[in-house]
């Protein structure tokens, strides 16, 4: 029989797991939800943003704001490039070789970051206090992370509905046809929603690093999971996306628990596959 | 006429090419040729679904299967490869069934059908991480040597002997891609995969066609990998099952053409001969770099040839013939 505290414990990390998700699951979702391609590599751009935290921080001795605002830019950068380079020219290809180009770029960021930065390990070492809830050890750090990554969710709500451009981006993930017949230009659409969900994998980088080590296989490792989270929320839902967070990362920290990590994941998976027969829609979408 | 001279000549080639006198070389060649082989009729048997539409990002959970359940077998139990194939194809279809029932009468159709099914092969791939004292975890499993030749443990020292396996694997492979082809299946898989609702209403019955294909290719892909795990005579689970190993099945074939014959084959055997070429330029000294490169590659292929390589060669040749005919 396992002990209540443990799953307690297990509860409240679950709890603090959902909002690193919720992070990650956000920008993918943006962009998924607005160009309608699926950024396999999208885990993997924030690999390269925590790299560069890392960078900054660990070896040039920047105060972690300062490498965080880094990771944010060159967040941006990256959904800008990748969007250039890669994106634009295949918008109108078959379904599967979007996937495949975004997949090579998936090969390509993982072996570049080995070839540069081999297989170690690596972490931000921050002093911060350990926190005791009814005799519960809580990272601070998961903690601070958890409240800012819950901070950048609002943030981009509120650039969503309450600017121009976010009204524009959520127009064109209604009906991208009917958009340009008002005369928005989708692509411009496209590239700023590329550059606000490559910012979001950088302040996701940010939070990621103080509490993860980072390696070049980080995106397969969170890249799955944060594919389905999107999916199980309803693609493009962001309310959808979050709730879906916190399902699966409970559902990971639980039954990792009581089993094995690996098999929190499995169960995940199954019941991710479970609900896309039950709600394809997503958990939140009315039934039709 | 043309294209089956050519063909049988290349058959020919191919059956003789273990005993040309290539040195020093002969073992390398002919093990890169048996991988191109296995991988080409795993590719070949992948397209038997994409080519209608049903993109799967996880065939990686059949081959993990197929390889796992034979070698577990002989392993522990002792039971040949001969027939814990027939069991691992046996459970293979079961669990094609499992996925591809709900799928089809769900109506999980493209992106949705590509993340369910690499949650599957993610799944498989956990599965046999999570059996570690079973399966050795992630540090994969040795195929228990059978001491000597044996045609009953699928073990020989000669290379030879597997290329010949490989060889007529992969012709069967095609055996089956031209059947398909010239079936009736084809016809009602192209319809499904055009308007599933329209199909539906000139009477295929869409469930059944659905189902039935991805069993075969599952089962095909199971046979695949038993025969990879035979040859290479160990099992990992990131190489056999997962991400990685699916979507390297699904690029070899989009980059040669999924929808002719030897689209797989052609697809296959570059992005192995790539992939060689890189890692012997390289080395160990630039760890990744091999690795870098390829994906670039990819990228860049996807790009600028998007109906393939195969597809794009043909598409090429077809111009040419047919310009004088419009002059």
């Amino acid at each position: 029989v396992i002990d209540p505290l443990f799953l307690a414990e297990a509860a409240v990390n679950g709890l603090l797991l959902g909002g690193v998700l919720a992070l990650l699951a956000l920008g993918l979702n943006l962009i998924f939800g607005v160009i309608d391609i699926v950024w396999i590599a999208y885990v993997d751009l924030v690999m390269i943003c925590m790299y560069a935290v890392y960078f900054s921080v660990q070896v040039y001795g920047w105060p972690i704001w300062a490498g965080g605002l880094a990771s944010v830019a060159l967040g941006a950068l990256l959904g800008i490039g990748v969007h250039l380079l890669i994106i634009s020219p295949i918008l109108t290809s078959a379904p599967v070789n979007q996937l495949l180009a975004t997949g090579g770029l998936l090969f390509f960021l993982q072996s570049l970051a080995t070839f540069l930065w081999t297989t170690d390990h690596r972490s931000v070492r921050l002093t911060l206090p350990r926190l005791e809830l009814f005799d519960m050890p809580i990272s601070v750090a998961r903690l601070v992370a958890f409240a800012l990554s819950i901070l950048a969710m609002l943030g981009l709500y509120l650039f969503l509905t309450r600017t121009y451009i976010g009204t524009a981006i959520r127009a064109v993930s209604q009906d991208r046809e009917a958009m340009a017949l008002m005369g928005a230009n989708p692509h411009r659409v496209y590239l700023v929603t590329s550059a606000v969900g490559g910012a979001m994998a950088g302040v996701a980088a940010a939070l990621l690093i103080i509490q993860y080590a980072v390696h070049p296989f980080f995106g397969a490792a969170f890249g799955p999971i944060t594919f389905m989270i999107c999916v199980l929320g309803g693609l493009g839902n962001m309310v959808g996306a979050f709730v879906a967070s916190f399902i699966m990362s409970e559902v990971i920290a639980i039954s990792g628990v009581i089993w094995s990590t690996e098999m929190g994941y499995v169960i995940a998976f199954v019941v991710f596959v479970v609900m896309i027969f039950v709600r394809p829609g997503g958990i939140l979408a009315r039934r039709g | 006429m043309r294209a089956r001279t050519l063909g049988l000549v290349l058959v020919a080639a191919l059956a003789v090419a273990p005993f040309v006198p290539m040195g020093v070389m002969r073992e390398y060649t002919i093990h890169v040729l048996v991988q191109i082989f296995i991988w080409s009729f795993i590719g070949g048997a992948w397209a038997l679904m994409g080519r209608f539409g049903l993109t799967s990002l996880g065939h990686g959970a059949f081959l993990g299967l197929g390889a796992y359940t034979t070698t577990l077998l002989w392993n522990f139990v002792g039971l040949t490869p001969w027939l814990g194939a027939l069991v691992a194809v046996a459970l293979t279809a079961v669990f094609a069934v499992i996925v591809a029932y709900p799928c089809s009468r769900f109506q999980v159709v493209g992106h949705y059908f590509g993340l369910v099914t690499l949650a599957v092969g993610e799944v498989v791939r956990l599965l046999i991480i999570a059996e570690r004292d079973w399966t050795g975890g992630s540090l994969g499993l040795t195929v228990r040597a059978a001491g000597a030749d044996s045609l009953l443990a699928i073990q020989f020292a000669d290379r030879r002997v597997f290329y010949y396996g490989a060889l007529a694997l992969w012709l069967a492979g095609l055996y089956v891609w031209w059947r398909v082809d010239r079936s009736m299946a084809r016809s009602a898989m192209e319809a499904i995969g055009e308007d599933e609702t329209a199909a539906a209403s000139v009477g295929i019955h869409v469930t059944r066609f659905k189902v039935g294909i991805t069993v075969l290719s599952a089962v095909l892909t199971a046979i695949g990998g038993i025969a990879y795990a035979q040859y290479i005579s160990y099992v990992n689970p990131d190489t056999l099952a997962g991400i990685g190993v699916s979507l390297r099945i699904v690029f070899a074939v989009v980059l040669g053409g999924m929808y002719s014959l030897l689209g797989p084959t052609v697809g296959t055997a570059l992005t192995i001969a790539l992939s060689e070429y890189l890692r012997v330029l390289f080395g160990v000294r630039y760890i990744g770099m091999a690795e870098t490169i390829y994906g670039l590659l990819l990228v860049l292929f996807i790009i600028f040839l998007p109906a393939g390589i195969y597809g794009t060669v043909r598409d090429l040749l077809r111009r040419r013939r047919a310009a004088p005919l419009a002059a």
